[in-house]
């Protein structure tokens, strides 16, 4: 008993821990070898992502996308799913969630055009990943394979239908026309001067409040209803699920709408927060950082919520850090944070045996 | 100890603003001119380095004026960056590719006083400079050496991303080879749906080479980085290439048929001196073969590939679409090759 609970603690906490600290380790060994003092970079990133109310907003406005498709790779995971179609799902979402705002009554009051634009990103996003889902169920073709492909159609999709249907009369972009004003989430620092505060124009909006409320929903869901934990055995051992007398081609398929769902509630925040049209690209990067997301949270909604927030602030720290020094690059950014995934993701057991040969040594002679 | 690193980086990055200010006043007319590439990339061998090449490090090498660049990663870093460098009384500011459109609405509107020159996109505002290119006008141009020099009667075209702004260079294209030569096919094929389209050189070389199987000895690329797959695919098989946006004749002398130059380069250069010289104007600016803003290109990389025959009989058509005795169609105004 007692070494499951340390085990628990080096698993959960510790060793992802351990994993980041490694990653800035090399990450300022390379800032080293280009000229760089990694103490004052590193000033720069943190002044950037907090330091200023823009830089807060920016860093959660990333954040939210993270915490979406780092639940969405969660849910597929406790399947056994690996979802990486998270691009392809967030792109229909926002579809989904543009076509609802267009086919609804311009008129129609915004409490009632918010709600319709998220359930037609989550039912388009939950849709597109339904497909892979009962590929896999029920024919046997690998989701890994499947879902990338699916991010491929997509983006095809896309194209066509913003270049030769939904494209804005007379404009060049491949966009469609603003939505009318009862479709735009409210921007934070919109709303924070009723509460007496001020902060700086920033995209961050009130997806946020509906990411968190996300992440209670996914906790909830998978820990306390039949379902979620229909999906846990499924993933956990797919062998007592049939026993248990789980329908696992079922489960399979509703884990990854589910996770698409999720995943199509970037085009929330991107599109109804944010851009206010049907724009190209818009999801391009968070569908596969939602994979490290979740890997490095451990597929639990709270350590989702931690590595999101670590990657939001990666983002917008980073754009600062090539924005203020001349000798760093975007493409020094983008090794930072692949450097953060590789030892959070690819290498995060390697301080595993070590840990547990010092902390925890007694249980082994035990066992 | 914290606090001290923190005034420290605060006091390096102050010194710095300070010392480029203090040689910005030094030279003439204060301005700060600012640009953020397209998120392509600043090195993308073709439209964004022709911006580099051509327009900043001319500016600056001639000027001695430093250019503040910023090279986002995705679009809310270009309204982000946008709308610092005006923060902090960058002007002009050059926005390069279409896809900141949105971006410099946003900017411009919260910044009026400063100003935006935006290249391939369209944002009506009072202080945003929209520059035009007729691409297919160029690209009429290099059709008509391409029917010249094909001895097959088939010629290849491989487009980057699949959107009207890269069919007007196929659609232009196809009609000068089509006006050369009414018999002449011309195979079109994009090489993706996403921006990725404009940098995967292996996926152009595969293109290039079903083209070739299918006939064509001379292949157009209008697909920024992945471009140099289509020329040294072309290259290895002995056919023709033609290169786009930058002059490319120089990197595989002798198999490079030409380049369709788009001036992007120049259009920024015009953007920073215009506004020293205090005349630099808002509304659309566009720029064809007449104003330089296009054309095909001659040197000594290409000159043994292009007959005299073949030149004079280019100039000519460039001096007729000029006039106005040849129009050519452009794709984006109807979505539709139609000529």
């Amino acid at each position: 008993m007692k070494r499951d609970t340390r085990l628990a603690w080096i698993n959960g906490l510790l060793l992802p821990l351990l994993n980041v600290l490694t990653a800035f380790a090399a990450t300022a060994v390379l800032f080293l070898l280009i000229g760089v003092n990694p103490l004052e970079a590193a000033e720069t990133l943190l002044y950037g992502a907090f330091g200023y109310s823009e830089g807060i907003g920016y860093t959660f406005y990333y954040t939210t996308n993270f915490i979406f498709t780092g639940l969405a790779v969660a849910v597929a995971f406790h399947a056994g799913l690996f979802n990486i179609g998270g691009e392809g799902q967030a792109y229909i979402g926002g579809l989904g969630a543009g076509l609802a705002v267009f086919m609804l009554f311009p008129e129609l009051s915004p409490w009632l055009m918010i709600p319709a634009s998220v359930l037609g990103a989550m039912l388009f996003g939950g849709a597109w990943a339904s497909v892979p889902g009962y590929l896999q169920a029920y024919r046997g073709s690998h989701i890994v394979i499947t879902t990338i492909m699916f991010n491929f159609l997509a983006a095809t999709l896309m194209v066509y239908l913003l270049v030769k249907v939904l494209r804005e009369p007379g404009q060049m972009t491949p966009q469609t026309v603003l939505f009318p004003d009862n479709a735009w989430l409210p921007f934070v620092h919109d709303i924070l001067p009723a509460f007496g505060l001020e902060m700086e124009r920033s995209p961050l909006n009130l997806s946020i409040l509906l990411a968190v409320f996300m992440c209670f929903l996914v906790w909830f869901f998978l820990w306390h209803t039949r379902l979620g934990y229909a999906i846990r055995v499924t993933g956990l051992n797919p062998h007592a699920a049939v026993y248990g007398g789980i329908n696992q081609k079922k489960i399979i398929v509703v884990a990854m709408c589910i996770s698409g769902a999720l995943a199509g509630l970037v085009g929330i925040n991107e599109l109804i927060g944010y851009h206010h049209r049907i724009i190209m690209n818009f999801h391009l990067g968070y569908g596969f950082g939602g994979i490290a997301v979740a890997l490095m949270g451990r597929n639990h909604p709270f350590g989702i919520v931690i590595a999101a927030l670590l990657f939001g602030t990666l983002y917008q720290g980073g754009a600062e850090l090539a924005f203020e020094w001349s000798n760093i690059s975007r493409d020094i950014v983008v090794v930072m944070q692949g450097l953060v995934i590789l030892f959070c993701g690819a290498l995060e057991y390697m301080y595993k045996p070590t840990l547990i040969r010092w902390l925890a040594p007694v249980q082994e002679v035990r066992s | 100890m914290k606090n001290t690193l923190i005034s420290k980086t605060i006091k390096g990055v102050s010194l710095a603003i300070a010392t480029s200010a203090l040689s910005l006043s030094a030279m003439a007319a204060d301005i700060k001119p600012a640009v953020v590439y397209s998120d392509a990339g600043k090195f993308d061998k073709s439209f964004s380095e022709a911006v580099w090449n051509n327009g900043v490090k001319r500016f600056m090498d001639e000027t001695g004026i430093e250019v503040k660049e910023a090279e986002p990663t995705n679009l809310a870093q270009v309204e982000q960056y946008l709308k610092r460098l005006a923060k902090r009384g960058h002007s002009p500011i050059v926005a390069v590719g279409f896809s900141q459109t949105n971006a410099v609405l946003a900017a411009a509107q919260e910044y009026p006083d400063t100003q935006f020159t935006l290249l391939d996109g369209w944002a009506p505002e009072p202080n945003v400079q929209n520059v035009g290119f007729k691409e297919h006008e160029g690209s009429f141009l290099v059709g008509v050496l391409a029917a010249m020099k094909s001895e097959s009667g088939v010629l290849g075209f491989v487009g980057g991303m699949d959107i009207p702004l890269i069919s007007a260079f196929g659609c232009g294209y196809e009609q000068g080879a089509k006006y050369q030569n009414a018999d002449i096919k011309v195979i079109q094929n994009m090489t993706g749906s996403t921006p990725a389209a404009f940098g995967n050189p292996s996926k152009g070389a595969e293109l290039t080479r079903s083209q070739m199987e299918s006939g064509a000895d001379v292949i157009f690329a209008a697909a920024g980085g992945t471009g140099t797959g289509v020329y040294q695919a072309a290259a290895d098989a002995g056919k023709y290439a033609i290169g786009v946006d930058s002059n490319q004749n120089h990197l595989h002398p002798g198999t490079m048929l030409t380049s369709m130059v788009k001036r992007v380069g120049e259009a920024t250069y015009l953007s920073y001196t215009s506004a020293m010289e205090d005349n630099w104007q808002a509304g659309p600016v566009t720029l064809g073969l007449a104003e330089g803003g296009v054309d095909w290109a001659l040197d000594e990389h290409n000159r043994p590939l292009i007959t005299s025959q073949m030149e004079a009989r280019v100039n000519d058509i460039k001096a007729k679409i000029i006039a106005g005795d040849i129009v050519v169609h452009d794709y984006r105004t109807d979505n539709a090759c139609t000529y």
